[in-house]
């Protein structure tokens, strides 16, 4: 049984047909990278997944739930399915400790206290416990990365979806992100990740999907696919970004 | 010039002064305070979608912002009579007061809104946030941060404006030199002794705002 079932979606913007149905079944506990060129749709399929985006035909299953563009049916999918962004977005009027909290209090109803432990065991395991009193100004982007993180862990969901979430960061801090993520999927947490470092799409993934022209262009085991390409497509992309 | 300033005439009238400055002060903090609360609801109604709510707000923000605050004055005290709304001279400028800060200050409010980075909004619904609590935790408290100096001038500006209530015999402090004036004929020394107080509360109010604003963005501190 698939986390997550994505059966022959197809997404326009206007006349722009970005994705041109998509099919794609994720177990529990893949670490899945979609690699492509920007404006290849990977963005947009993530977003599909957890209704950040309608998608305009087809259909998309996350943990038997049916992902449907409606306020009411995103905040129920909200605790399968967290998602960290490139641009963090934390929220800058509250500290970390805040920043984690909020959700837990808001949405699973949780009590201060409890709040809190649960905002300490995410921080710690990003390796932020002595933040949980910062404000996101005061930290680094890689640290700011690893707290977004633990926000999305904080609902404890069954699968994070990341965007591009190494891409808005100095290269020396891209290192420390990547590691919490690697101990995640050591952990048995699902990953999909549109990423463009293809080192660990090969070292800490699973599978690799390529996307080219709003299709899934090829996609399999990630070790084989960058090793040896099928598609002149998919040779052309990863010797431009090795 | 052989003219001796008479400040102490004055004298006699400090009580008549105090009350006025009283009136005046009372006037600034209630229409300070519905006036903001008014615009925040009004900014949330500007901000989301094109309903019918939204478009009568933008109607109601244009017509105020577009015409001189006296007549909207004139036009509550002494127009509403004729359709049989009868308000005291202190209720009429009090509202004429505060619908003119809600309409300024929704339109100032409106902005910091929509300054807010639209990955904020995705964060909070991604967290699983309904849209009331991503606007009163998410959205809300940034804005207000960003929009804050302009927020406070507006506030001050309709506190001095309220001088002009004394022309429908509100007793504040305009009203208390007017009343003055025409006893003792002293104008220089009245209006002279007001222009301070009002400079004064002026002030006063700007340190005010700055003292909410320090504990109400605690992020801010811990920045500089």
């Amino acid at each position: 049984m698939s986390l997550v079932s994505i059966n022959n979606v197809h997404k326009y913007y206007g006349s722009n047909h970005v994705l041109k149905g998509i099919n794609l079944e994720i177990g529990a506990g893949e670490v899945v990278s979609i690699i492509g060129r920007s404006g290849s749709g990977k963005s947009t399929l993530l977003r599909c997944i957890n209704g950040l985006e309608a998608y305009s035909e087809g259909g998309v299953v996350v943990d038997q739930m049916e992902v449907v563009y409606d306020d009411r049916q995103i905040r129920k999918l909200s605790k399968s399915v967290g998602m960290v962004f490139q641009s963090f977005n934390l929220f800058p009027h509250l500290t970390v400790g805040q920043n984690i909290m909020l959700a837990p209090k808001l949405v699973r109803k949780l009590p201060e206290s409890e709040a809190k432990v649960i905002a300490q065991e995410v921080l710690a395991k990003v390796g932020l416990a002595e933040k949980i009193d910062s404000y996101p100004a005061e930290l680094s982007g890689g640290q700011q990365q690893r707290v977004a993180i633990a926000r999305s862990l904080a609902m404890n969901p069954k699968v994070l979806l990341c965007d591009e979430i190494t891409s808005a960061l100095d290269p020396e801090l891209v290192g420390e992100v990547l590691k919490v993520l690697e101990d995640l999927a050591a952990e048995g947490m699902t990953l999909i990740l549109v990423t463009h470092e293809m080192n660990f799409a090969r070292d800490v993934g699973d599978r690799v999907i390529f996307m080219h022209q709003g299709l899934v262009w090829e996609e399999g085991d990630s070790k084989t696919v960058l090793a040896n390409p099928q598609t002149p497509e998919l040779s052309k992309f990863i010797n431009a970004v090795l | 010039m052989d003219y001796t300033f008479q400040f102490g005439e004055l004298l006699p009238y400090s009580d008549l002064i105090a009350r006025g400055v009283l009136s005046t002060v009372i006037l600034a903090i209630v229409t300070t305070v519905l006036g903001c609360l008014l615009g925040t609801l009004g900014a949330a109604a500007r901000a989301g979608k094109q309903t019918f709510l939204s478009r009568a707000v933008g109607v109601y923000v244009e017509l105020i912002r577009n015409t001189p605050f006296i007549v909207q004055l004139f036009f509550i005290f002494f127009g509403l009579p004729t359709i049989g709304i009868k308000l005291t001279a202190g209720e009429a400028g009090l509202l004429a007061m505060v619908i003119n800060l809600a309409a300024y200050s929704t339109e100032i409010i409106r902005a910091g809104i929509e300054s807010i980075p639209k990955g904020q909004l995705e964060a909070a619904r991604t967290l699983g946030l309904s849209r009331t609590q991503t606007f009163t935790r998410v959205v809300l408290p940034p804005a207000l941060e960003k929009i804050y100096p302009a927020l406070t001038s507006q506030c001050i500006i309709v506190m001095l404006g309220s001088a002009v209530l004394s022309q429908i015999s509100v007793e504040e402090l305009t009203f208390a030199a007017n009343f003055i004036q025409s006893r003792n004929f002293l104008s220089f020394e009245v209006y002279m002794v007001i222009t301070v107080i009002y400079l004064l509360l002026a002030i006063l109010m700007r340190q005010g705002f700055k003292l909410i604003h320090y504990f109400m963005f605690p992020n801010l501190r811990a920045r500089s």
